[in-house]
């Protein structure tokens, strides 16, 4: 049974739909009013408070504890700068991706790595002959993801600024910071889920409350939102961003070979340093961009005018799930025959965007952009196909989000 | 002088005319843009009208943008975005209240207190106006049906739709006669018994008419309405972020994209006429410049009888463009407000207040609000539609202070004192919306920062909206499909040659949808008139 997060006195109190999920053995908000809409809206013109307690989260120290992450992750993250964040996957020996999560450089010998399923015995293994520290710091943390236009603002006042200047304003895309909000010290990250403008703030799970209050009552002027898990899926999808055991399946649970993805496969590639030393993985890697990939993630958009047609032809006016979606649908090759090339693994309507949007995973040869493809579409239960066309990742990118 | 010569002149920048502009230009056409304020929109526009607050001053809410139209010219990545109305919250003066919103149940529950006879009929009426929309979309996607034609083509069109329409069975023929006759609140009664759901309801069907609710035809009007909400799902319906001048901006930006140019400040003195045929204009500046095709963006009555000029018209056609009704009925009120106001009788923060605000709390009310505009004067106690736009968009106002724009009906633009008097009249008639509506929010007054009234005077000395009317003529029956904004003239084209017509004033009508402007350049680009 799910156990109440450090917030949850807060957000039992404001969740009035009684709409909760399990979220890794936590219990997570799906919506706090009937429909997710206005909280997808606050992520998108105001900001969105997200409890994500639930994430996993290690802290590495030690003077080998960039050398051990160096080894473990694709992603070369010894060069990391201090109060730096690098967003990374890790893979098995054979180059299958196990998880992927951010690595952030708190000191030049600490790091706090946040993974989406537990993690410590695989960093405690790797670490035999390292002199390093590995804490799991999951429950002792608490964490909210703050994301949305006025996100900035709403830190602005809550951290308020020295004789140096702001804080959050000197706070670079990807950085991360220590400070203190009312008197409570945190770390402050610009990262998210969400591919908005947004922060990540971390703190003791004592003061989570405390933190929580602060934050609510500077935003209040700034349209702040109690945001759940509904909202966040469907803007996760707009950024392009995958989700473990949705879009992928971690190579250290499933039995099936071919469900097991390598870094390029779920477009981590750019991530991959073959060039630095050895690290886990590196040589099934290398070997496997000489052989090329079997799958490529992809977006897709599906044709609108085809599924209205579709729903027409039933005499009934086009609908979608009102959430985003988690059920696989089968793609098929555009050309006559249109034998299955793959499946889409997570859709939603974009609100936003005013497109109906899939993540997909096909088979080499049927990932360029503008490509056609087909998605299969129920209607009354009937299974029909409508077209779908490649489109570049992610589908919603704000100027802002990276904006100094 | 310039020498450039271009395949069509557009004359006004109002959403639909940057439409019409940009599908030109998507099939490949050059095309000039003639706005004569300094910002392009029409009555599609955001303002700063007091320091760090922006009112959309015009038109506030979009419900019919075709879904379509923001695929084709692709507005979301030139900015467009619509941020969902979470509620309808219609408060009584017995202090209770009605809430409408997106969770079915709470709203069965909200009307229940009334009528639990009606909290169960209402998701009935929902789904059966639903799909009474959705089989006469067709009609508002696609130019008018011509049922004098005589082209093959045109008859197999109407022949598809009868056709379309007879399979729906007598029942759906019978609802189908009785909203285009009855009246609002004549056809609601046909379904609810209480009044506090009947009221709020029906003002959908006299937005933008000078008719009451108890006026025959208005029932058609609440239709439109309900096409608005069967995109609903993918919301069409909703507050465009920045106001509605975002939208113009939005659709100006994938324009010039397409290789659009567009002027402001150029005000357009006449057209520039060979034989009787346009071909081009002159600014007011002297400039002229040639194009094959001139499109108007203005209403019918200063196309007509402006633009293309009464002295080169057919006196015929031109009485019958003079009666063709434009009539405005309502009037703007936007404040900047200090701090976000309290409703009496659901007080603080929350979803209500992000939505609409509908003071229409009983059939007589209205109707009486209607009896003081027949006989020439403002309503004391008017309808209005009130929203926050700031709250769901926090942009538009300095943190923690908001704006509110309140659309009030009626202001008749016909004044018993003539409408040149309305400068006289503006504030009293300002001040009867803020009294009327600070008996529902106490504390409204004391909030008040700034306040700007529109009159239809102002609507049609700033935004050259004739009469003030808000959607270039009524959508009244009448005055709709093949008959807008004339019989024989309701496809585009007028009869002045190279002159055509691409605004609200044309099939299918008023309201932030672009369906004029797409369907004009459609229609041009098939007759290969650029």
């Amino acid at each position: 049974m799910p156990i109440p997060t450090p917030f949850h006195e807060r957000t039992q109190a404001l969740c009035s739909s009684y709409r909760w999920k399990d979220w890794a053995g936590y219990c997570a908000v799906s919506s706090f009013d009937s429909t997710h809409e206005r909280e997808y809206f606050a992520f998108r013109e105001s900001a969105g408070l997200l409890d994500v307690t639930p994430l996993f989260k290690y802290e590495v120290t030690g003077p080998d504890a960039a050398a051990l992450l160096a080894r473990m992750m694709v992603r070369d993250v010894s060069k990391l700068k201090v109060g730096r964040v690098a967003y990374s996957c890790w893979c098995d020996d054979d180059g299958k991706v196990i998880d992927d999560g951010t690595v952030s450089r708190l000191g030049e010998s600490h790091f706090r790595v946040t993974a989406a399923d537990p993690t410590f015995h695989w960093l405690q293994a790797l670490s035999r002959g390292f002199d390093v520290e590995i804490e799991d710091s999951s429950t002792r943390l608490a964490a909210l993801a703050l994301q949305g236009p006025t996100a900035r603002a709403i830190l602005q006042d809550a951290v308020g600024s020295s004789q140096t200047g702001s804080q959050i304003d000197a706070l670079k895309f990807f950085g991360v910071t220590r400070t203190e909000i009312k008197g409570i010290p945190v770390w402050i990250s610009r990262t998210g889920y969400t591919g908005d403008l947004g922060y990540e703030v971390w703190s003791e799970r004592g003061e989570a409350l405390a933190v929580w209050d602060a934050l609510m009552a500077a935003g209040g002027p700034h349209g702040i939102e109690p945001v759940g898990l509904d909202a966040l899926d469907v803007a996760r999808i707009e950024a392009g961003f995958i989700l473990l055991g949705v879009d992928y399946y971690s190579s250290h649970k499933v039995v099936l070979e071919a469900r097991k993805s390598t870094p390029h496969e779920l477009g981590f590639g750019w991530m991959v340093d073959l060039e630095r030393g050895n690290f886990i993985g590196r040589d099934a890697i290398a070997a496997e961009i000489k052989r090329g990939s079997t799958w490529q993630l992809v977006g897709l958009e599906v044709s609108w005018r085809e599924l209205e047609a579709l729903y027409e032809s039933f005499n009934l006016p086009p609908s979608l799930p009102v959430t985003a979606s988690r059920s696989g649908l089968p793609i098929y090759s555009g050309s006559e025959e249109g034998r299955q090339v793959g499946q889409a693994t997570s859709h939603t309507w974009s609100p936003i965007l005013k497109k109906y949007l899939a993540i997909a995973s096909v088979r080499r040869g049927f990932e360029a952009k503008g490509a056609k493809l087909q998605i299969e579409h129920t209607v009354e239960y009937e299974r029909r196909k409508v077209t779908a066309t490649v489109a570049p990742l992610p589908f919603y990118d704000p100027e802002r989000k990276r904006k100094p | 002088m310039t020498s450039k010569r271009y395949d069509a002149i557009v004359v006004g920048a109002g959403h639909n005319g940057l439409v019409c502009a940009a599908y030109l230009a998507k099939a490949g056409r050059k095309v000039l843009v003639l706005e004569r304020r300094h910002q392009v929109g029409g009555a599609t526009t955001s303002e700063e009208i007091y320091p760090g607050f922006i009112f959309s001053c015009c038109s506030y809410v979009v419900s019919l943008m075709r879904p379509w139209i923001i695929r084709d010219l692709e507005l979301p990545r030139h900015g467009y975005e619509i941020l969902p109305l979470e509620a309808t919250v219609t408060p009584f003066p017995d202090g209770r209240y009605l809430m409408r919103d997106s969770d079915p149940e709470r709203t069965r529950r909200s009307i229940a207190a009334f009528s639990p006879r009606d909290a169960e009929v209402y998701k009935r009426f929902g789904q059966e106006m639903g799909e009474l929309g959705r089989l006469i979309k067709p009609l508002i996607d696609e130019p008018a049906p011509d049922p004098l034609s005589r082209d093959p083509r045109e008859l197999l069109r109407l022949a598809k739709l009868g056709k379309h329409l007879r399979g729906q069975g007598d029942e759906w023929l019978f609802s189908n006669v009785k909203i285009m006759t009855m009246s609002a609140v004549d056809f609601l009664s046909e379904w609810f018994e209480c009044e506090q759901l009947i009221a709020p309801m029906a003002v959908s069907g006299i937005i933008g008419t000078f008719l009451g609710i108890r006026s025959p035809g208005t029932a058609y009007v609440l239709l439109h309405h309900y096409m608005g909400e069967i995109d609903g799902s993918f919301r069409a319906w909703g507050l465009p972020k920045g106001g509605t001048g975002a939208i113009a901006n939005a659709i100006a930006s994938s324009a010039k994209a397409l290789g659009v140019e567009i002027r402001t400040d150029a005000p357009v003195a006449q057209l520039l006429r060979e034989d009787g045929d346009v071909t081009g204009v002159v600014l007011e500046n002297g400039d002229e410049i040639q194009a094959k095709a001139v499109i108007s963006g203005l209403d019918p009555h200063r196309t007509f009888l402006k633009l293309a000029g009464e002295e080169n018209l057919d006196p015929e056609l031109v009485q019958q463009i003079k009666r063709f009704k434009m009539r405005g009925s309502s009037g703007k009120v936007n404040l900047a407000l200090d701090a976000l106001p309290e409703l009496a009788c659901l007080p603080g923060y929350g979803p209500h207040m992000q939505g609409g605000i509908t003071i229409a709390p009983s059939i007589d009310y209205l109707e009486r609000a209607y009896d003081d505009a027949k006989y020439g004067a403002f309503s004391r106690k008017p309808f209005m539609d009130v929203l926050i736009p700031s709250m769901t968009d926090p942009t538009v106002a300095p943190p923690g202070k908001h704006t509110m724009s309140i659309f009030v009906q009626y202001a008749p633009y016909h004044l018993k004192e003539g409408a040149a008097d309305w400068p006289n009249q503006r504030e009293a008639f300002g001040d009867a919306v803020i009294d009327t509506l600070s008996e529902y929010m106490p504390n409204l007054k004391s909030l008040i920062l700034h306040r700007q009234v529109l009159t239809p005077w102002d609507l049609e000395q700033v935004y050259g909206l004739t009469e003030g009317n808000i959607f270039h003529g009524e959508l009244s029956l009448e005055q709709l499909a093949f008959q807008r904004p004339l019989s024989g003239w309701s496809r585009y084209q007028t009869p002045v040659r190279n002159l055509w017509m691409c605004a609200s004033g044309t099939h299918p009508g008023g309201g932030i949808m672009g369906v004029p402007g797409a369907l004009c350049a459609q229609t041009m680009l098939g007759k290969r008139a650029v």
